[in-house]
Order: structure tokens, then C-alpha cells, then sequence
């Protein structure tokens, strides 16, 4: 069985050491996807799973056999931009831009862990549903680092789109 | 990395079957032996994907809880009876890691991650007992922020990185375990070792022994329990120290304890002497006090971990204080 990556089948490849990443970026030639750290510290790699956020760099592509795999450069469904790729701009939510697609891809899974009512490390009651505060947006997006400090643009471009119906 | 071939079991029988001679290892989320593999520590010759196995969470019969070996650390984390019945697990993994790790990492995976000892990583630089067993530890005499203040050796004095198993000991889990010579339990207190001198074994579990599932015995009052961190930043850092406690208190008195320590040890340190001195006792600070000093009577600090003891202190006194609603 093939992954899909986008939509598109993609064979697995024969050396079981490829990373989901080094899949993405070398072999497809996606290079949207980036490789900062390439050792789970910095959230530059993440991609969305079946809808679910995991880090590239740390997966081994044959583990994702028949999973459908969306990488930045499959989040808008034509030319136009995704709404929160528009908010990234409108917001100055990046400066050198490397971070980025691991930032849009964490918070699209963020915003559906929310939703499905995962709590965090920062809610004071675990059995209420989630609100979506500066703080949990904070804590939600901490595994994606930005070298350029651009956090406060890319929180607020998040509260005003994939956020915004469970924003308090 | 060096090379491997890799396999997927359906089953823990399956597993088992695939795991068995040579330098096979288990792969869960691959969150920890990805990198080790990549860092050459890790050199298994065959992976054996086990996240095919029981991903269920389901009520025992004296209404603990059953968790598979594949569970995700997330769906762990936001079951509804975990958070209602056992809610410092919850908050023990939501203080872990990152979100994505978390959507990745498996309950087995997470009880056998190694250290996050900066000398063992140093393939290049440093010698360390864990990684070529008999090398010499370069941790001793060095950079010891984050290293032990109990139970460690003249060995190894690394700690355990993780925060789910520190609420794991305090609930008192058991671990399901198969291996060639059949299916067997351990209670997780057993299941971590101390570093003596063989500190190239993290665990007891026998070379090829699969973890099947973690089970929580039933313990009411861990419905208002919970789990603090303590880290040198406030997200996506391992703990300095942490604490798991649950405490039942009747009339003003400790009826029943639980406390465990994160960032201190080898192993997820469960505070036996504090909670033997707090049961039956008035629930005050003093108390709570009392107790903290005792567990860390034999501390013993290295170069750069002194501060450990006394915030362990305040953080045991700071965390039974809110459970309990004591006041000085
Ligand atoms: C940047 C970063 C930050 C992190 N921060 C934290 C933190 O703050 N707190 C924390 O607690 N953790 C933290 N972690 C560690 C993380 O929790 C672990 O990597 C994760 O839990 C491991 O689970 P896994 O399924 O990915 O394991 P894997 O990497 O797949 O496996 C780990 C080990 O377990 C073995 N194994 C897996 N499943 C089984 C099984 N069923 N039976 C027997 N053996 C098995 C494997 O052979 C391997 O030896 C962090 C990790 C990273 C990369
Ligand atoms: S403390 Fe343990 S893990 Fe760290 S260098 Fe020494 S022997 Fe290795
Ligand atoms: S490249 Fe994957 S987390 Fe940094
Ligand atoms: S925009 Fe440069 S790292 Fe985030």
C-alpha cells in the first residue's frame, strides 16, 4: 500500500531509514516541509497525519503506509491562499519564513484537537470544554519555535482564523 | 543510522514472533529510538512496529482502568476517565513534551525512553557508562543541572525523563509484560532500576519482553489529584523536578497518600517515607513539611544540582497544600 501524500499515491521507499521528512523533501521534492533541528526540538517539520500534527523528522516514512499525509503545499485547494496563510501575511507572522509551514500545519491540528476538546497543560479545569485563550494558544503552539521571534503575529493570525470559533 | 529492515505486528503474539534473536528492537512512536538510531546509540538490526497492538482504554472489573501498550500519549491524556478518575496522569503527560511528540509517542514507548543525559548523547565527546557499559561517566564532575540527587552511583547518577511515569508511580500501575517464557506482571515500582553498577539497564524487562498494557488499579481519591513541573522554561522542557500527589483528607486528617518525584533519580522516585509519615497525621503545612525533609534526608547533591533538594522540598509542601486546602 502506498502513502498519500496531497492526495497523490506515493510509493514507500525501499530503505525502511527514510524519514517521513527526508520523504517529503528529497524524494517528492516538497520542499515546503522543513528540517531544523531534524530531532523533534523545533516543530519545523510538522506535517498533518489522517488530521493529526506529528513531527516529520522523527517518523519513519514506512510506519505511515496507507495514512494520508498534508503538507503545507497541500492546504489550499486551489491557487488562492489558505485563510490562514492570508492571516501569516496580514499579521506579520513570519520574518525569514523557515518556521512557517510548521507553524500553519501545528496550528490546523491544534485547532481540531481543540475542537474534539483535548485539554492542556495550561487549562484549570480538565473537564470543561476547551476556550481557546492567548495563554492555551500560547502553551498549544509551544512545540513550534521560531528563531525570529515572530510569536506574537503568528498567535494572533491563529486567534483570528482556525481559532476563532473557540476563541474566549 | 545503520541499516535495519523493519516489520509491523498486528498483535502482541505477532510481535513477539518478529522480535525474537538477533538486535531487534520494538518501535512505538519512534520519538525517542529514531533519534537514538540517528545518533548511533541505538543499532538494532531489525524494528518491530508495535503500534498495531491494543490501542483500547477499558474499565477492569474493580473499576481500574486497562490501557494498551499502543495508546497514544494524546488520546491518554484526553480520555474521560482519566481525566476524571486519575487526572495527574492527564496533567503529568500534558506537561510532557510537545503536542505533536504526544500525538506520536505510545504508552510503551514513553515507560522505556531513555535519558536525557547530555553525556549520553555525546557519542563524540564523552565517555558514559549507559552507552559503552565500563567506559567512565563524564557527568561526574561535569554539568550536572539536570542529574540526580537519589539513588544515583559512583556509575551513573542520570535521571529518568519522564512525566507520565511519575504519576504512573504514584497510582501504583501495574505493567503487563510477555516475553518467551510467557505473560507476567510487574508493579511500576519494579520496573525502573536504580543505576548501581549496571547502569546499561534502565529496566528489568528481559531482553525480547514486550510491554501488552498498563492497568490502574481503582483509587478514588486520585479524582482530585494532579502533577506539578518545575522546569527552566514554561513549555517543551524536560522537568527539573516534578511531583505527582493525591491526598485524601477526613476531618482535617491525612486518611491516605500519594506522592512521587520527577527529575530527581534513575528511576520515577515514589516518596514512600514522606507518605508513611503523613498518613494519619493532621493535614498542615508543617506536616507536609516534615514529610518533604525526611524523603530527601539521603539527597546528596553534585556540582550544579544542589538547588534540587530544596525545591523538591517546596514543591512536595506547595502541591499537598493545594490538594489539601491546608494553610499554615
Ligand atoms: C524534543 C523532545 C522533548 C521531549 N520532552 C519530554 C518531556 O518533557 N517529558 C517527557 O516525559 N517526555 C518527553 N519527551 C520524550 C517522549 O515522551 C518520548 O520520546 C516518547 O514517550 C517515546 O514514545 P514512543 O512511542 O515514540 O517510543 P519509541 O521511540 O518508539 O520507543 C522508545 C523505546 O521503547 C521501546 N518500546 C516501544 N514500545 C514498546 C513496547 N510495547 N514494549 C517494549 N518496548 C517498547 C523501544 O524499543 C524503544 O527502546 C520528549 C521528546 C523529544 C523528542
Ligand atoms: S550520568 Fe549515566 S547516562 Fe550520564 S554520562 Fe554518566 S553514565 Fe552516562
Ligand atoms: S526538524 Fe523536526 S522538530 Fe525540528
Ligand atoms: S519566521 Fe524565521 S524562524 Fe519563524
Amino acid at each position: 500500500m502506498p502513502i498519500l501524500v496531497n492526495g497523490s499515491a506515493v510509493a514507500l521507499p525501499n530503505d525502511p531509514r527514510v524519514s517521513l521528512l527526508d520523504l517529503l523533501r528529497e524524494g517528492l521534492h516538497l520542499s515546503g516541509t522543513k528540517k531544523g533541528c531534524n530531532q523533534g526540538a523545533c516543530g519545523a517539520c510538522t506535517v498533518l497525519v489522517d488530521g493529526e500534527r506529528i513531527l516529520s523528522c522523527l517518523a519513519l516514512a514506512v510506519q505511515y503506509e496507507g495514512r494520508s499525509v498534508t503538507t503545507i503545499e497541500g492546504l489550499s485547494d486551489g491557487d488562492g491562499l489558505h485563510p490562514l496563510q492570508q492571516a501569516f501575511i496580514d499579521h506579520d507572522g513570519f520574518q525569514c519564513g523557515y518556521c512557517t509551514p510548521g507553524q500553519i500545519c501545528s496550528a490546523i491540528g491544534m485547532a481540531a484537537e481543540a475542537k474534539r476538546g483535548v485539554p492542556s497543560h495550561v487549562s484549570a479545569d480538565l473537564s470543561t470544554d476547551v476556550r481557546l485563550t492567548r495563554e492555551e494558544l500560547q502553551e498549544r503552539m509551544s512545540g513550534n519555535l521560531c528563531r525570529c521571534g515572530a510569536h506574537n503575529g503568528i498567535i494572533d493570525a491563529i486567534r483570528d482564523t482556525v481559532a476563532a470559533e473557540l476563541a474566549a | 543510522m545503520t541499516p535495519f529492515s523493519y516489520a509491523r505486528a498486528n498483535n502482541a503474539a505477532e510481535a513477539l514472533q518478529l522480535g525474537r534473536g538477533g538486535a531487534a528492537n520494538y518501535l512505538g512512536g519512534g520519538t525517542n529510538l529514531v533519534d537514538l538510531m540517528r545518533e548511533t546509540i541505538a543499532k538494532p538490526d531489525r524494528l518491530v512496529d508495535v503500534t498495531g497492538l491494543s490501542d483500547a482504554i477499558t474499565d477492569t472489573a474493580d473499576d481500574g482502568l486497562l490501557i494498551g501498550a499502543a495508546v497514544r500519549n494524546t488520546a491518554l491524556a484526553e480520555h474521560p476517565a482519566v481525566r476524571t478518575r486519575y487526572p495527574m496522569l492527564s496533567r503529568a503527560i500534558l506537561a510532557g513534551a510537545s503536542a505533536q511528540i504526544r500525538n506520536m509517542a505510545t504508552v510503551g514507548g514513553n515507560l522505556l525512553q531513555r535519558t536525557r543525559c547530555t553525556y549520553f548523547y555525546d557519542t563524540d565527546g564523552s565517555r558514559c557508562n549507559k552507552r559503552v557499559p565500563g567506559s567512565g561517566c563524564d557527568a561526574v564532575g561535569g554539568f550536572t543541572r539536570i542529574h540526580a540527587v537519589l539513588g544515583a552511583s559512583p556509575a551513573c547518577v542520570a535521571t529518568h525523563p519522564s512525566d507520565m511515569c511519575v504519576a504512573l508511580a504514584a497510582l501504583d500501575a501495574v505493567v503487563h509484560v510477555e516475553g518467551a517464557g510467557g505473560a507476567r506482571t510487574l508493579s511500576f515500582g519494579d520496573l525502573h532500576r536504580l543505576p548501581g553498577d549496571r547502569p546499561e539497564l534502565d529496566t528489568v524487562l528481559e531482553v525480547g519482553e514486550l510491554i501488552t498494557a498498563i492497568e490502574l488499579p481503582p483509587l478514588p481519591f486520585a479524582a482530585s489529584s494532579t502533577y506539578r513541573k518545575v522546569r527552566d522554561r514554561a513549555s517543551y522542557a524536560f522537568a527539573l523536578i516534578s511531583v505527582a500527589a493525591a491526598i485524601d483528607v477526613v476531618d482535617g486528617e491525612i486518611r491516605d497518600v500519594r506522592l512521587a518525584l520527577g527529575g530527581v533519580a534513575h528511576k520515577p522516585w515514589r516518596a514512600t517515607t514522606a507518605e508513611a509519615l503523613l498518613r494519619g497525621r493532621p493535614a498542615t503545612e508543617a506536616a507536609f513539611r516534615d514529610a518533604a525533609i525526611a524523603e530527601l534526608a539521603d539527597a546528596r547533591p553534585l556540582r550544579d544540582n544542589g538547588f534540587k533538594i530544596e525545591l523538591a522540598k517546596r514543591t512536595i509542601v506547595a502541591v499537598l497544600g493545594d490538594l489539601s486546602g491546608a494553610t499554615a
